[in-house]
């Protein structure tokens, strides 16, 4: 009997941090089964293993995929069943927070979403009103859904763990009636930086880039980070949607932020404030963003940001 | 001539993020004095005006009833909706409701969603936000998609409904996707679905000649015990506010600010 299930989609050839992070706060809930979508490959197996979790389980039909949610949250509901857990963690992207959403209706169970810590007694720690206040929550309901956000514990492997045991899951026949369909999908293209949602460092630019991010992805690059941008820089077209930092964007939580020609309204601000250091550079001494910044530079983007990616470089060797 | 629609939009009163916002209470509730409409809902408003004026609008039959949820506030949240232009307002108030979490919200909104088809015309679709502004969880369309056994359709940034079928395209991080579902369906839409419209001088004064119809609990057949925190699944056992982020050290650039961020950030060992 299970005290945790995590939920992996498609853990592919390895597991991805954020991953690790959930198998690590699983195992201080109890003992920690896996369920999985796709393919288990044996290095994920074996790393599923040393990070404690005693059985796999793996869904009886395989075009979970071509759905929109629903179907997986049947067929974790499912793997609930089967392995008695009473805490369930998934990770914190829309898909994740949307399966636990309907997870929480079919088994009569709270849900709690951008959880960044799990106590043993499933009480859970968020940060609310775009990072303005930190909360505890819990639910009073026999099984928890609980859906984490990357980068708030350190991986840390079990020592020497077992092999899991598999199991496959029934998913019930009718899962997929009233889903959405995905009729195609298309990938974009790879940037080779991190992934701004989860990234150490990132760089973010703004209006004052004026439609040149060079300089921003130049230290972005010198810096292994992120890029990122306000809603004026997505808008204008300068750099895609997907980068956009903020309210109606990707809420980021970093080591460092480094805004860049973004005067910091409050929408932006909602996306960031919880960054561990934010550097601001702006022409404009009156920008809200210095409020808030730990280093704040008055000046043009245009001079800062190339030499101090020149003087990291040099530094790096 | 495509078939006319009958589309709720769900449109939440939140606190204005433009003002220091907090939580009060026993319970660790959201002040909601000096709330608007949801900035995010607004989407959802010109996404379903769209799809009913290709079909000739009110005079054709389609209907946009904006949908709240909220304590007599809220009732505002309504009234703007009918002034950007929703053709009816419903306004779902009851005491019992306050403290509810995503899974009562969904409960009691599934309820007043399926009052709305009592009249014997079925919903064909129900419309959200990504997010609402305050809570931002964005369970409400995936629960309240749950409890209809509809699909739900999250994060569309492009819309377009024929032949009974919705058609929206999703961009994720890594990839876009084109997903369908039959309607009736919940979807939720992303602020770069469209530009939302103001409302005029003409859609204020025809705000006034639209109606709002008020629901209670017992109209929409719900239990008291069913929803606000005696039906809630969840509870917010402690809330602080988080100190204020001080400004640090500002300096003006001359001639070596970049250097000196580097020192900064050697220092703060983030190299």
């Amino acid at each position: 009997m299970a005290n945790a299930l995590v939920f992996i989609d498609n853990p592919g050839a390895a597991l991805k941090k954020s991953s690790l992070e959930l198998l690590t706060i699983a195992r201080s809930l109890g003992e920690t089964a896996v369920a999985i979508t796709g393919e288990l490959n044996d290095d994920v197996a074996a790393t599923l293993g040393a990070y404690g979790a005693t059985t796999v389980f793996q869904p009886s039909v395989d075009d979970l995929d071509q759905y929109l949610v629903g179907p997986k949250a049947a067929y974790l509901a499912a793997a609930v069943a089967a392995s008695g857990a009473t805490a369930v963690l998934l990770d914190n992207s829309p898909e994740g927070k949307e399966i636990a959403g309907r997870l929480g209706i079919k088994l009569n169970a709270g849900v709690i979403t951008d959880v960044v810590g799990v106590e043993a007694d499933g009480t859970a720690h968020k940060s609310v009103l775009a990072g303005s206040y930190n909360t505890t929550a819990k639910a009073n309901t026999p099984v928890t859904v609980l859906s984490v956000k990357a980068n708030n514990v350190e991986p840390a492997p079990a020592g020497a763990g077992a092999a899991p045991a598999t199991a496959t899951v029934d998913v019930p026949t009718d899962a997929a009636a009233n889903s959405a369909r995905i009729a195609a999908r298309t990938e974009k293209p790879v940037s080779g930086r991190p992934d701004l949602s989860d990234a150490r460092i990132v760089v973010a630019g703004g209006r004052g880039v004026d439609g040149d991010f060079g300089p921003v992805e130049e230290l972005a690059d010198a810096l292994g980070a992120a890029v990122g941008a306000s809603r004026a820089a997505t808008d204008a077209g300068w750099i895609g949607h997907d980068a956009q930092v903020g309210q109606t964007g990707v809420t980021v939580s970093p080591q460092l932020y480094i805004s860049a020609g973004i005067s910091g309204a409050i929408q932006q601000k909602a996306g960031m404030q919880t960054s561990k250091v934010i550097v601001a550079i702006n022409k404009d001494a009156e920008s809200p963003v210095f409020e808030i910044a730990d280093y704040g530079i008055i000046g043009d983007l245009f001079k800062v940001l190339p030499q101090a990616t020149a003087e990291i470089k040099k530094r790096k060797g | 001539m495509e078939e006319t629609l009958k589309i709720v939009v769900l449109v939440k009163h939140v606190p204005d993020a433009q003002f220091d916002r907090h939580i009060t209470g026993p319970a660790n509730t959201t002040d909601r004095d000096e709330s608007i409409l949801s900035e995010l809902d607004e989407y959802a408003l010109e996404a379903a005006l769209q799809l009913a004026e290709e079909r000739g609008g009110p005079k054709a039959g389609n209907e946009v009833i904006a949908l709240s949820m909220g304590p007599s506030g809220a009732v505002n949240a309504v009234k703007k909706s009918l002034q950007i232009g929703a053709y009816s307002g419903v306004h779902l108030s009851d005491d019992a409701l306050a403290g509810s979490d995503a899974a009562a919200t969904s409960l009691a909104l599934a309820a007043a969603i399926r009052h709305l088809a009592a009249d014997g015309r079925p919903v064909d679709l129900i419309l959200t936000g990504m997010a609402s502004t305050d809570g931002e969880t964005s369970l409400v369309p995936a629960q309240l998609a749950e409890r209809l056994s509809l699909p739900q359709v999250t994060f569309a940034s492009s819309l377009e409904v024929a032949g009974g079928q919705v058609t929206a395209r999703r961009d994720a991080g890594h990839f876009s996707e084109t997903v369908e579902a039959q309607l009736p369906a919940v979807v939720s839409v992303t602020d770069q679905i469209n530009e939302p419209r103001y409302p005029n001088f003409k859609g204020i004064l025809a705000a006034k000649k639209k109606k709002i119809a008020s629901l209670s609990l017992a109209d929409i057949g719900v239990d008291a015990s069913q929803v606000g925190l005696a039906g809630s699944w969840t509870v917010v056992e402690s809330a602080d506010a988080r100190p204020p982020r001080t400004a640090g050290t500002i300096i003006t650039d001359e001639g070596d600010a970049g250097i000196k961020l580097v020192d900064f950030l050697a220092a703060q060992k983030l190299l």
